[in-house]
């Protein structure tokens, strides 16, 4: 993987490590991620940081069992979308299979490195 | 509005070539779209090449003079670039080419190669469709998109691997006498619930093959269709293209595609048809849910009731709706950047009798519906494809 700084994004894995996640919300009640200048959703361009909801609702999941080269070492592994409110974050599964999984289970976010590569992720756990 | 009239389409065998370079592979679609035609590289004003991954695959940007000077023209050219809806797009291009009059007579088409990257460098590539910040580096491979997108569907309209499977059996059992296909492989329902995991609820026989090849089509002008008594059976009489955002996250429902709804909607007006006077299609089934995501989205079915659909015969070659006579994504292959060119080709071949799958067609089919569908559908086409005469 690339040394490669992303400016917004490695802020925003920085925030959710600390346990002080974020999104933007948009006067629409629209709900974006990091970096963003304007709602994706409606344009509206007066953005507010917004803490993120400590728990989340898992919405689909799947466990991944042929991966790119990246997650090599770490297949199988789930990886989910869950939703905390007006935003959803995709991020992979930790400590429990998909049998444990159902739609609607309650999960908290955090920063997990991958087996493969050591780089940090968005991880869930129920 | 007015029409871009189908001079002539070629293509490749869909399959896997390591070996052949991508300049060859639409080398030859294109010259045989051309022969088709009756034209000759010096008729052509413009070309536009659908190609997705040729930066990794191939080490080669600027493609679009190349796939030019393949088919032996110099004229202005242009890669596009849309993920799997690349020459879908490269397509419409060439459509709103001809139709203003800018040009007479243009090649559109696409090319991919990718199996000389091998199964996990294909895999690596074609995550590039998704969004590499918040999918990709969270483990998200294509499959696995297109997955969490069924599972969603699953828990909002019902449904089960098995009528995934029955959609997988029925483009398996069309391309069987489709020579250009990459999968001539007759399956059964049991063969598909019970092959290898890729990303549940998909097994192996959910997922198009990794494949190589080229598609072409020649589009010409009403002003010089008219002029040189042009004579073609089938013309592209509508053309649409929806958009939706690039991740699967920012979705509003993760059980519909509004980009597919939206590029119907506008191919539907433009051509000033609705959906039931659609008589065949080819639609983009990159996974077997995404047949069922597309249906719906176009209007052919409502939500929730596309699941069932070849579970009931209904989209078999016999059905009501024959839907993907070419075998489909899944089984005529999908090398990326040619699979909008060769779905208009087909539906081209089949209202026009030539197709080995036309006998599935009936006498009274005059319209059919190519739809084209980029990443996880965030970008779609849609062209309307009519009898002409």
């Amino acid at each position: 993987m690339t040394a490669t700084q992303e400016t917004g994004y490695d802020e925003f894995l920085d925030a959710l490590e600390a346990g002080e996640g974020y999104y933007a919300e948009c006067s629409n009640g629209h709900g974006t991620l990091p970096p963003r200048r304007v709602c994706p959703h409606c344009g509206d361009r007066e953005l507010e940081t917004v803490p993120l909801a400590p728990t989340g609702e898992i919405v689909t999941y799947t466990t991944v069992s042929v991966p790119t080269p990246a997650f090599d070492d770490d297949a199988p592994y789930v990886t989910a979308i869950a939703s905390f409110g007006p935003v959803r974050l995709t991020g992979i599964v930790r400590n429990a299979g998909e049998d444990d999984l159902e739609i609607g289970r309650e999960v908290t976010v955090t920063i997990e490195p991958t087996e493969t590569t050591d780089e940090r992720t968005i991880a869930f756990e129920p | 509005m007015s029409k871009a009239f189908i001079g002539g389409t070629g293509m490749t065998s869909f399959g896997s070539f390591p070996d052949r370079t991508g300049r060859d592979m639409f080398a030859e679609a294109g010259l045989a779209a051309l022969d088709d035609a009756g034209l000759a590289p010096e008729d052509v004003d413009e070309v536009f090449y659908g190609n997705f991954v040729g930066t990794l695959a191939e080490n080669q940007g600027h493609q679009g003079p190349l796939a030019a000077e393949a088919l032996g023209t110099t004229a202005p050219s242009r890669r596009v670039e849309s993920a799997c809806a690349s020459s879908g797009l490269a397509i419409r291009d060439a459509v709103r080419a001809v139709r203003t009059g800018e040009s007479d007579v243009v090649v559109a088409g696409g090319m991919e190669r990718m199996s000389n990257m091998g199964t996990a460098g294909a895999t690596d590539g074609l995550a590039r469709a998704a969004d590499d910040l918040f999918e990709v580096r969270s483990g998200v491979t294509f499959p696995a998109a297109y997955a969490l997108l069924a599972r969603a569907y699953f828990a909002e309209y019902g449904g089960d691997r098995t009528d995934l499977a029955h959609i997988a059996v029925k483009n398996h059992e069309n391309a069987l006498v489709n020579d250009h296909a990459h999968l001539q492989q007759e399956i059964t329902v049991d063969d598909a619930l019970e092959a290898p995991e890729i990303a549940s609820p998909f097994g192996l026989y959910d997922a198009c093959p990794i494949s190589d090849g080229a598609a072409a089509v020649v589009l010409v002008s009403p002003a010089y269709a008219a002029e040189h008594s042009f004579d073609a059976g089938v013309a592209i009489t509508g053309s649409g293209h929806g958009g939706d955002t690039m991740g699967v996250q920012d979705r509003r429902s993760l059980a519909k595609t509004p980009a597919t709804r939206d590029a119907a909607e506008e191919a539907y007006d433009d051509a000033g048809i609705d959906p039931t006077d659609v008589g065949l299609a080819e639609v983009h089934d990159c996974f077997t849910i995404a047949e069922v995501l597309a249906l719906e989205g176009l209007g052919l079915y409502s939500h929730g009731e596309a699941i069932g659909a070849a579970r009931r015969g209904e989209t078999r070659r016999d059905g009501a709706l024959p839907v993907n006579l070419s075998g489909g994504l899944k089984a005529k292959g999908h090398p990326v950047g040619a699979t909008g060119a060769a779905q208009v080709a087909a539906i081209r071949a089949l209202l026009e009798g030539t197709h080995p799958r036309a006998d599935a067609v009936g006498d009274d089919v005059t319209v059919g519906l190519a739809h084209n569908a980029g990443g996880t559908v965030a970008s779609a086409t849609v062209h309307v494809l009519e009898v002409a005469t």
